[in-house]
């Protein structure tokens, strides 16, 4: 045993114990934050999407609330509709149904609007949670996590300490029979060959780089350097001069653990192990995209002190800048710093990381958690609204 | 001496700096077991890149043993490596726009 889990009908296992209060379309976010604001033993999750969008991305939004509703971090979900919405919220509604979890569906239309969908709601989710409640922590292994790789406004740091700390947890992590899911695809771009070759065979080495060209291209489209952008202000302040630069330190994360697939945003996995999934790096989209593929803790590694985490995903902050880590008390959750000192080996400081990793998932609250530092969050978009 | 910079990799021209240095200060670069000691010729804030050898312009810039952009200009040992002299070589729709 590692650590205490939810484990679910499903035999997926959640560190947290939520009722998730799913918004479908940007316009039930009114009602989604109502229900969840009454209700203690919930988190909602709001974003501005759901109508007005081309298929595929409507597609995507589907897929992404599927993926959340099922996260086994949620022990049931209410899903706020507002009756209209390009959402498929009947295809959301069967895929987390068959995780096993109740689900319930309000719509706001023909609930009799505000007032009386956020009576029945808040009904309904009192009684939710009193019964999820019920569910006990229960011995748990390594090979339960699923553990969503992040970094987030980096510095040089970033690439020479949490980031290789990580990397060396994630090879623990995934030689334990865990699984490790690795986004922001636009820091792959002037590292992807390193990453490719780090693939189980050819092809899956073959869709890293199709990835990476895809994401490049979209960058590419609008006909200017995408730097200021990627990397960003902060990042060229903290002494990152290139998108290659940032990248190089930012794959860092995976260790020397071999891709086993590749996955689209908000995607399960299907195999254990290391994964890539589509993804850009910004946070509200990169933690949403991990959330709903199913990561029951993230790692989230900073330079200058990224605060954002995610409503009922853990965030676990590691920072190798030391004045971060002396300044942001309220942010950072661990610090690696002393590797970029000399005074702490970096296989040391990957163990504490995991230890972090395994007490977070047991349920030691991080700061993001206990502060509410995670209402940006949103799902990726490509296209147009229309 | 203490040390104040690494380099990644044994090829890479460029070191990263620890603490901030100042202008005529000593970077004092970790290398695996080697140390490389050059002076500073302008200011380099914390994490910043110095050239640990004259650069050429349109030159790549090399850390962790791979390409992170080329030189705008030739950079001599000591300066300050940034945006003000390397650019990316990826991500580049304006050099696409430029062709069309």
């Amino acid at each position: 045993m590692s650590f205490l889990g939810y484990r679910r009908a499903n035999g997926q296992v959640g560190t947290r114990n939520y009722v998730g209060v799913l918004a479908t379309v940007a316009c039930a976010n009114e009602v989604a934050l109502g229900i969840a604001n009454q209700v203690r033993g919930t988190m909602a999750f709001t974003h501005q999407q759901g109508c007005c969008q081309t298929p595929p991305d409507l597609e995507r939004v589907t897929r992404t609330l599927s993926g959340l509703g099922c996260n086994p971090n949620l022990a049931a979900v209410i899903l706020v509709s507002l009756g209209c919405e390009g959402t498929d919220v009947e295809a959301v509604a069967e895929a987390i149904k068959a995780t096993g979890k109740p689900v319930e569906i309000l719509p706001i239309q023909q609930s009799g609007g505000l007032a009386n969908t956020l009576a029945k709601g808040t009904l309904i989710a009192q009684k939710l949670v009193m019964d999820a409640s019920r569910i006990e922590r229960e011995p748990c292994d390594d090979s339960d996590l699923v553990v969503g790789l992040k970094c987030g406004s980096s510095d040089t740091t970033s690439g020479l300490a949490p980031n290789p700390a990580l990397g060396l947890a994630v090879e623990r992590l995934t030689e334990a029979g865990g699984t490790a899911v690795m986004g922001e695809v636009t820091e792959f771009i002037g590292a992807e060959h390193i990453l490719a070759a780090q693939a189980k065979d050819e092809a899956t080495g073959r869709r890293i780089l199709d990835l990476v060209e895809r994401m490049e291209n979209r960058a590419k489209a609008v006909g200017v350097d995408m730097r200021g952008g990627q990397p960003t202000p902060g990042n060229i302040k903290g002494g990152l001069t290139t998108i290659e630069e940032k990248s190089l330190g930012a794959i860092a994360k995976a260790g020397r653990a071999v891709v086993q697939d590749v996955y689209e945003y908000g995607e399960r996995p299907r195999v254990k192990g290391l994964v890539v999934m589509d993804s850009p790096g910004r946070e509200p989209e990169l933690l949403t995209g991990m959330a709903a593929a199913g990561c029951n803790v993230i790692v989230f590694t900073t330079g200058r002190g990224a605060p954002q985490g995610f409503p009922f995903v853990p965030v676990l902050k590691v920072t190798g800048n030391r004045n971060t880590w002396e300044t942001l008390v309220d942010h950072m959750d661990l610090s690696v710093h002393e590797v970029v000192d000399g005074s702490e080996s970096m296989p040391a400081a990957a163990a504490r990381l995991y230890d972090a990793i395994l007490g977070v998932a047991g349920g030691v609250t991080t700061k993001a958690e206990v502060s509410g530092y995670f209402k940006a969050m949103d799902i990726y978009v490509t296209g147009p609204v229309i | 001496m203490i040390r104040n910079a690494i380099i990644i990799d044994a090829g890479d021209n460029i070191a990263t700096v620890l603490r901030d240095v100042a202008a005529g200060g000593d970077v004092v670069a970790g290398l695996g077991d080697e140390t490389v000691v050059l002076a500073a010729v302008e200011p380099i804030p914390f994490g910043h890149k110095v050239a640990v050898r004259a650069i050429a312009k349109d030159e790549e810039i090399l850390k962790y043993g791979a390409v992170i952009g080329a030189a705008t200009q030739d950079i001599a040992q000591g300066m300050h490596v940034h945006v003000q002299n390397v650019v990316s070589l990826r991500g580049r729709g304006d050099l696409e726009a430029g062709e069309k």
